[in-house]
């Protein structure tokens, strides 16, 4: 074991000295194969973690020992070998960029299929005289490029990679970790804890209002490297910052483990707006390969009227399970959820959110719109709570299912727990299918059947759509029509 | 330009149309008329290429092509245009969206170039703009919470924009009020009254002919053509009624 230790410390020692990595066929530093307290500590390292750091995550991982995977989804996963995968993978090289000629074209060629335009190409590669989006780009594991820093930072924010900021940061990280999704909240949260790689932390200081969006792209691209980001938001009183993480994963016919951890946190008067278009790979038509997507996401509104917007186009991966909740603990503070779930072919998805209303007059709109295809499944899952002291809360709920096949299932599981009689809560669900007399409008209009079933989607799903930033919403309206290619004939 | 030989179609087993023949030459506006029952509205089904009327037997072609060879979307770019009994409701999304996509892929599938979105603003303003209706209803979902007039008038503007070869109007007059009625049949004759288009009108009353005057008028009855002649054949049927036909 100790060699083991000494060979992972010498390459956490020869890994610092890359600066810059971006590229799919790169060399890759490895953790070595499997989970074991080794795994923990070899990841720590080449963190160059502080004590603290470490003892968490070894804390975590002695308590996910004991812990079994939760089954009360309705998904059905078969079993993970968590010694059969790698925990950690560093990209190597590091290029400066000047222009994008100067990226690797297997990169290019990646971007080129996603779809994304070359202006974000350019801002995701990290060129010079790039448009104002700051993106964090995660590749793999480690963050390689980090825009815009200085802007940023005139206005007072910090955005870095959580590795960075626990290693500059700590004061304002230490309190803040764990403390939304504490470290024992779920089997796949603690396992992040032990394991997590790397992610985003932005802190937004006191009535400042974030002058650009915030962006992080997510990428899975070494086989069998379980991907474990962790992001922690903090908006002080009276800030305000939009986030926006896209992911999206090349294809793999190995399946993929991703479990990451999101926490916010809102104090006073703060706003944080969180938006995600998730495009892991999902596998192929018959059902083989795609990630395995277990998400943790929570925000605590913990100020006077502090408020936090959730919107999410997930589209991708084998499995999805992700609960973007809101802990609603200040007075007048605000919860929204914006989602819509697609599953097409074999896809599994059991998604929702949890809105805990501690805080007197705290509000809440929920608005998710499931499309299934295929012989997927697709399911709601949600939680409005209401607390004794919690008075005159709110809730508006609207759940809306599409079925594209007679082989898919829609499922809409809603949990309301009232204690205190003050509350409205409003729950509405519809079902309904795309019906041939929509199909038969679009396409004597000159729609083909692809075309028509994309515009009748996006239109079932645009009171989510209209909720992400602009140049979000375009791509995710093609990626919805692109998700759903082939689910009807 | 539109030939029906011999047409024969089935919905769920059952026959509708039995040997139905038709020819419409360019410039010409025909009126079918019948009793409820005849097989007008599967008649136009057919020729768009609904799902689940199926053609047992015979022909029909638009300038010479096999339409009932094609998909829907694929006798669309053809140039046929079904204006619609009931039209069809799209949630979220704008009419405006839902013309653009589907004249931009009729377009591209006659290898035309794709309408920039200021110059299909420009041609849909003033299409509305000819039909008195305001550009706020072409922001609005397609068809959602539109009284049966104003999805009528939709579906002239949608005519008006899409600029077909042939039309077939399946009782676009039912549930237009007398100003509604006038609006919509002066929307015919200024976008299809011309050398190169032809329309066939299907409706069962003489009141829309009052606007839009056919060259021929024919009567179908279980499923075939019973009777044709001029349009004084409209208002003879307008005065006598179907039943004397059966004599």
């Amino acid at each position: 074991m100790a060699t083991r230790n000494q060979e992972a410390l010498a390459a956490a020692e020869k890994a610092s000295t890359y600066e810059w990595g971006f590229t799919s066929d790169v060399e890759q530093d490895f953790a070595p194969k499997g989970l074991s307290e080794d795994t923990v500590r070899y990841i720590s390292a080449k963190k160059n973690e502080p004590e603290w750091m470490l003892d968490w995550r070894l804390k975590a991982f002695r308590h996910w020992l004991t812990l079994e995977r939760p089954d009360w989804a309705k998904l059905n996963i078969p079993p993970i070998d968590y010694q059969d995968a790698y925990y950690y993978a560093e990209p190597k090289v590091k290029p400066t960029i000047g222009s994008l000629d100067e990226v690797d074209p297997e990169i290019l060629k990646v971007y080129e299929k996603l779809g994304i335009p070359i202006a974000e190409q350019k801002v995701l590669a990290g060129v010079e005289g790039a448009p104002k989006v700051a993106v964090d780009a995660v590749f793999d594991s480690v963050s390689v490029a980090t825009t815009f820093r200085k802007e940023l930072e005139a206005a007072g924010v910090i955005f870095r990679s959580i590795s960075e900021a626990i290693r500059e940061f700590p004061d304002l990280v230490r309190p803040w970790l764990g403390k939304v999704v504490p470290m024992r909240d779920n089997y796949f949260a603690t396992l992040n804890c032990a394991v997590f790689s790397d992610g985003t932390f932005v802190y937004v200081p006191k009535g400042v209002r974030c002058p650009m969006e915030l962006s992080t792209y997510f990428r899975i691209n070494a086989e069998n490297t379980g991907q474990f980001e962790r992001t922690l938001i903090i908006a002080d009183d009276g800030a305000y910052v939009s986030y926006l993480e896209g992911c999206t994963a090349p294809m793999r016919d190995e399946n993929q483990l991703h479990a990451a951890v999101v926490e916010l946190v809102a104090l006073d008067d703060a706003e944080i707006k969180y938006s995600t278009v998730q495009n892991w790979y999902p596998g192929d038509a018959e059902g083989k390969g795609g990630i395995y997507n277990f998400v943790t996401k929570r925000a605590l509104c913990q100020g006077r009227n502090s408020k936090v917007s959730w919107t999410q186009v997930e589209t991708g991966s084998a499995v999805t399970w992700k609960y973007p909740s809101c802990v609603l603990a200040g007075d007048n503070s605000v919860g929204e959820f914006y989602s819509v779930a697609v599953t097409n072919n074999y896809q599994q998805a059991d998604t929702g959110t949890k809105m805990i209303h501690l805080g007197k007059n705290s509000r809440s709109t929920i608005v998710s719109k499931g499309i299934s295809a295929g012989k997927s499944n697709n399911t709601y899952r949600g939680l409005v709570r209401v607390g004794p002291t919690a008075e005159n809360v709110r809730n508006f709920t609207q759940c809306d299912s599409l079925l594209l096949s007679s082989d898919c299932g829609a499922h809409t599981v809603p949990y309301i727990e009232v204690k205190n009689p003050s509350a409205q809560i409003e729950h509405e669900a519809t079902t309904s299918k795309i019906s041939d007399d929509q199909m038969f409008y679009a396409m004597q209009r000159g729609l083909d059947s692809e075309q028509a079933v994309a515009l009748i989607v996006n239109g079932f799903a645009k009171d989510v759509l209209q909720q992400l930033p602009m140049e979000f919403a375009v791509e995710a309206q093609k990626l919805l029509g692109v998700s759903l290619e082939g689910s009807v004939g | 330009m539109l030939k029906i030989n011999n047409l024969h179609a089935t919905v769920a087993d059952k026959p509708i149309l039995k040997g139905l023949t038709l020819t419409l030459n360019p410039g010409e506006i025909h009126a079918v008329m019948g009793p409820n029952g005849a097989g007008k509205s599967t008649l136009s089904y057919v020729l768009g290429g609904r799902p689940g009327y199926e053609v047992t037997d015979g022909t029909a072609t638009l300038d010479g092509q096999d339409l009932l060879a094609l998909a829907p979307h694929e006798r669309a770019a053809l140039g046929l245009f079904l204006g619609f009994q009931y039209p069809v409701e799209i949630p979220g999304v704008s009419n405006v969206q839902f013309l653009r996509e589907a004249l931009n892929a009729q377009r591209k599938a006659r290898g035309e170039a794709a309408l920039s979105a200021g110059d299909f603003l420009r041609v849909a303003r003033t299409q509305a703009g000819a039909m008195g209706v305001d550009m706020d209803m072409l922001k609005r979902p397609v068809n959602v919470g539109f009284s049966g007039g104003e999805k009528k008038r939709n579906e002239m503007v949608q005519m008006g924009i899409i600029d077909p070869k042939l039309a077939i109007l399946d009782e676009t007059d039912s549930g237009l009020d007398i100003d509604a009625l006038r609006v919509v049949g002066d929307g015919i004759n200024r976008i299809m009254r011309k050398p190169d288009k032809a329309v066939l009108l299907i409706t069962h009353y003489q009141r829309l002919l009052d606007y839009v005057k056919p060259d021929f008028v024919h009567v179908l009855a279980d499923g075939r053509i019973v009777r044709s002649g001029g349009a004084e054949l409209a208002l003879e049927l307008e005065r006598e009624g179907y039943g004397a036909l059966a004599a």
